[in-house]
């Protein structure tokens, strides 16, 4: 289902000079739509009490996540911050993995030691975060540091929210990458709302992208609803990074349309902002666009590719529910090496 | 009286020391419109007003620190970390700054730093952690942790009253669960002062937070068996109530401490030792702790509980202690 | 001399000092200077400085015309290098050296040493080493003063070192949310121990960061005292005024190493040339000796007066008793 687009409603603007092929704009889409409907899986998951601890969403912000992932070559690296299963996707992992993780059972990626989104792996380029904002951002710099010291052409992105700015690791992390020059991108994911705190509570400014200037840092201002444009700003953060010229900060404007995590009704959130922004919705943007650059015939092929998830989901919630709880004799191990 | 639970009774705290008390404010991070992530300043934005209850950015050093700045000029700030996990943060605020002024250079900082800790809500590596060791070693600063409802209103009262810094840590595993009608007038529970649950004769289990909910639970299964458990609830842990330990110690002989914070380094160590130097001659068996491995506090249901110290293991620990 | 001319025409600043406020400066500006003098040249080689000595030579323009301003009731955070603040605001020359050499009337009776310390009797706070640690709790001050409808304002020192901390950007982040009245002010002296400016940060001036949290940001000449001055003044009464914060950068050098046993050996010999040149105090000279707001005569007078104090503040600090052993333990806690 395609929405009658209206000559006020909110369009998806094509970067000049974007170069992204048939297939690529489609996956662009797949990843969108398997981010909110995975989203939307385990929402259904949280209600029958399978999934253990707080369900976080990524309700319109997920072009952010997907868009910049998709950006990353073979090599990069990416720490996402909880509102960053999309990135996470891109960069191949399963909804198996992410269901499993959420249920705590023995095959989730930290196998019950940690929850949602808290997992990664060294060796395919995701860092898992921790639930102290900003830490990730001097992490980032030191693996950007080791790329640095050996030549490497890759880049290590991470996200930071309009909350997080307010962070001790923000500024040093930021502060350190800048005098080194590393090649890290910092995507400021500015959803507006850190948990019930609104960003004019957080910063004294209006665009958070006016603070890279203070670290001698590139800067820009994307729409963050538009998966094409976050896309084609953070390719071209990457080619500046990979010349040497230092981090580049990307403030993605976007708006968090569900509470901090499922628990949290928002109430705190002016109903018109969230009814605007859901004007704004980057998926059903997205397939507006699609449709009307005809890059499909007819929508009924995004239908196809929405079907195709909701069967990948389908397997994967059985696959994560069939899996045990882990044994309780692994909780002492892996402290050491 | 009113039935008060434990959470609420840290609300009432803080409240009515606000009313009686206009240097008395709050700041943390979504403790005014929101009222804090688990609503212990719920309201409070409504009564008090902007200027006395604070939202900030995400910023636990400025949070610690600004609240020390107000201090040192005769305000009484209570600072919430949203998860005590987050104090991390605020480390050096609260260790170089905090503690050592009045040492220094004489000048009290009158500070409360509280915020929710401990597991068993599956909370996972950062939102189940029991941090009261990382300060254990930190002269200048006294450590609460309250167990029951009168406690946690009469020691977040004691604590904004204190001329130090306190750190409160209450126990979000007992927020709503525990209550119990509180006297309707005025009352604080002294720092530095523990509480005896339970009198016994034949073992002692110190303990203090949530544990002394699993020390009660284990003091009744023992009770099946003949034995007697006395409870000992620290309530302080910075300073020691030496005097109650020594007692207790020297009254039943045999002693288990038991505590939520990981065993390594954790505060049960110097219970111990505090007993070893002073009580040696009135041990009639090896001084038992109880505590979770040495890990991360792991996620999963299985894992937690397996971390967790249970009422089993400490009846079975508490047997073999009193076979001596 | 340029700054002469510049001045006999059109001044380039807001606010000017009468003449005695400038002999005033000028006589803190010497004190501090024969202090850190005696101090580092003389008793720390000397072996009666008990510790690490750290001075602001050629930065005694910034904490003088900086503190200048405050008011009997504001609230002063300094940093390790700045002296003059401690001078201005009451805190004499033979507690100071006592404070240096470990006795019982120091103002930390022996419990720290050097620099770090404060009494809020002079509404000073010690400083702590972990530089930037001063900025949220600079800010808690003035949170204060807000809450409690005063006029006062807090003011903040740190070196461009400090601001790559994470409390220095929490602190002002926080302070300019709130519109707190609290003036940070940066000595900017080029080197944070052996690490030049451009392995501290990638701008040219720390006040760029200023629009960042949506405040003013100034960049000043910190070796000119009347600039110092003026800038201040306009930052404070800005703050005063309920204006919020602002960040006032001051361009000098550390004409020292980073304290008393390091040779500065990093440092390019001709920076120390360079900077000797614009030395604060003897172009205050020059400009006062010029004005006629100032002899030769009196200058050399003001020079004795200034040795003299600091003979008599030795003489007494050496005469004061070490605290005694059993306060080691005492005042960790109240103790009524």
């Amino acid at each position: 289902m395609v929405k009658p687009s209206t000559s006020d409603a909110y369009a998806i603007a094509v970067p000049d000079g974007l170069e992204l092929d048939r297939t690529g704009r489609l996956e662009l889409y797949y990843f969108m739509a398997l981010n909110r409907k995975l989203e939307e899986r385990l929402g259904m998951l949280y209600r029958q009490n399978k999934v253990v601890g707080g369900l976080y969403s990524s309700l319109g912000q997920e072009a952010c996540s997907v868009g910049t992932a998709y950006a990353l070559e073979r090599g990069d690296f990416l720490a996402p911050m909880i509102r960053n299963l999309g990135s996470l996707l891109v960069r191949g992992v399963r909804p198996t993995d992410v269901m499993a993780q959420y249920c705590a059972r023995a095959i989730g990626p930290t196998r019950g030691k940690d929850l949602n989104v808290h997992f990664g792996w060294v060796e395919r380029g995701l860092i898992a975060p921790i639930s102290v904002v900003g830490a990730l951002i001097p992490v980032m710099a030191g693996i950007a540091l080791e790329m640095k010291m050996h030549d490497k052409k890759n880049v290590a992105l991470t996200y930071i929210g309009d909350g997080g700015m307010s962070t001790t690791d923000f500024h040093e992390g930021l502060n350190f990458a800048a005098v080194h020059k590393l090649p890290m991108i910092l995507i400021v994911e500015n959803n507006q709302w850190a948990y019930s705190t609104h960003v004019s509570k957080q910063a004294n400014v209006r665009d958070l992208a006016v603070r890279a200037e203070g670290y001698g840092c590139y800067g820009e201002i994307v729409d963050g609803n538009n998966v094409l444009a976050v896309l084609d700003a953070t390719r071209r953060a990457r080619t500046r990074c990979l010349r040497g010229e230092g981090p580049a900060m990307l403030e993605a404007k976007t708006f968090r349309r569900k509470g901090h995590a499922e628990h949290d009704d928002a109430g705190y959130v002016p109903r018109e902002q969230r009814a605007e922004w859901e004007k704004k919705d980057p998926i059903d943007a997205y397939r507006r666009f699609l449709v009307e650059r005809r890059v499909v015939e007819s929508a009924s092929e995004i239908d196809e590719i929405d079907a195709k998830i909701v069967a990948i989901l389908e397997a994967a919630a059985d696959e994560a529910l069939s899996a045990p709880f882990p044994d309780p004799s692994i909780a002492r191990e892996n402290v050491y090496g | 009286m009113a039935v008060t639970t434990y959470i609420d009774a840290i609300k009432e705290g803080i409240w009515e020391e606000m009313e009686k008390d206009e240097s008395v404010f709050i700041l943390g991070e979504d403790v005014g419109i929101y009222g804090g992530a688990f609503k212990v300043t719920k309201g409070m934005l409504d009564k008090f007003g902007p200027m006395r209850v604070i939202d900030t950015p995400i910023s636990e050093s400025a949070i610690v620190g600004a609240a020390i700045g107000a201090a040192l000029v005769g305000m009484r700030p209570v600072a919430e970390m949203q998860f005590i996990d987050f104090i991390s943060c605020a480390f050096d605020q609260i260790v170089n700054f905090a503690a050592k002024c009045r040492y220094r250079w004489g000048a009290g900082v009158p500070i409360v730093v509280r915020g929710p800790s401990g597991g068993g809500v599956h909370g996972g590596p950062f939102h189940s952690q029991n941090p009261e060791a990382y300060f254990f070693n930190v002269p200048g600063l006294k450590i609460v942790c309250p167990s029951t409802a009168y406690d946690a209103k009469g020691l977040i009262k004691a604590a904004i009253r204190d001329p130090d810094p306190v750190l409160y840590f209450e126990h979000k595993y007992l927020y709503r669960r525990i209550k119990e009608d509180l006297p309707a007038e005025d009352f604080v529970v002294p720092i530095g002062k523990a509480a005896l649950r339970r009198e016994g004769e034949d073992l002692s289990i110190i303990t203090y937070g949530a544990m002394v909910y699993k020390a009660l639970e284990a003091a009744e299964a023992l009770a099946q068996d003949g034995i007697d458990v006395e409870v000992l609830d620290l309530r302080s842990i910075l300073p020691l109530d030496e005097e109650a330990i020594l007692t207790t110690a020297k009254k039943t002989s045999k002693v288990i401490v038991l505590h939520e914070a990981t065993l390594t380094g954790g505060p049960g160590g110097e219970v111990v030792a505090r007993i070893a130097e002073k009580a040696f001659e009135y041990l009639d068996g090896p001084i038992v702790r109880i505590a979770p491995p040495d890990t991360p506090v792991p996620y999963s249901p299985p894992l937690e509980e397996a971390f967790l110290p249970q009422t089993k293991d400490i009846v079975a620990k508490a047997k073999k202690l009193a076979a001596y | 001399m340029v700054e002469r001319q510049t001045m006999s025409k059109k001044s380039p600043y807001t606010y000017l000092p009468s003449d005695e406020t400038k002999i005033r400066m000028l006589h803190f500006m010497k004190l501090v200077r024969e202090i850190e003098d005696r101090i580092e040249k003389k008793l720390y080689r000397q072996g009666r400085i008990v510790g690490g000595v750290y001075v602001g030579r050629g930065q005694e323009a910034i904490s003088v015309g900086t503190a200048i301003h405050m008011e009997k009731d504001d609230v002063v955070a300094p940093s390790h290098r700045d002296m003059g603040v401690f001078l201005m605001r009451g805190v004499t020359p033979r507690r100071i050296i006592a404070q240096y050499m470990g006795r019982r009337t120091g103002l930390t009776r022996g419990r720290d040493g050097n620099m770090h310390m404060g009494d809020m009797n002079y509404n000073v706070i010690a400083f702590v080493s972990h530089l930037g640690d001063n900025v949220p709790v600079a800010a808690g001050v003035a949170l204060a003063f807000k809450q409690r409808g005063q006029k006062q304002v807090a003011l903040c020192y740190n070196g461009e070192g400090a601001t790559s901390r994470g409390d220095w950007h929490e602190g002002i982040n926080f302070a300019s949310i709130h519109k707190l009245p609290v003036t940070f002010f940066i000595n900017n002296n080029a080197y944070a121990y052996s690490t030049p400016m451009e392995l501290q940060m990638a701008i040219k001036d720390v006040a760029m960061r200023a629009p960042g949290y949506g405040i003013p940001g100034e960049v000043v000449d910190g070796n000119d005292i009347l600039a110092v001055y003026d800038s201040a003044k306009r930052a404070i009464d800005l703050a005063r005024s309920g204006g919020g914060p602002s960040i006032v950068e001051y361009k000098t050098f550390r004409m020292t190493g980073h304290s008393a046993h390091d040779d500065a050996g990093y440092v390019p010999p001709e920076l120390f040339d360079e900077w000797k040149r614009k030395d604060p105090i003897v172009r205050f000279e020059r400009t006062l000796l010029e004005e006629g707001a100032l002899t030769q005569s009196r200058l050399d007078e003001m020079q004795k007066e200034c040795a003299l104090i600091v003979d008599d503040a030795v003489d007494w600090a050496e005469q004061q008793p070490y605290p005694a052993p059993e306060e080691v333990t005492k005042d960790v806690y109240y103790e009524g």
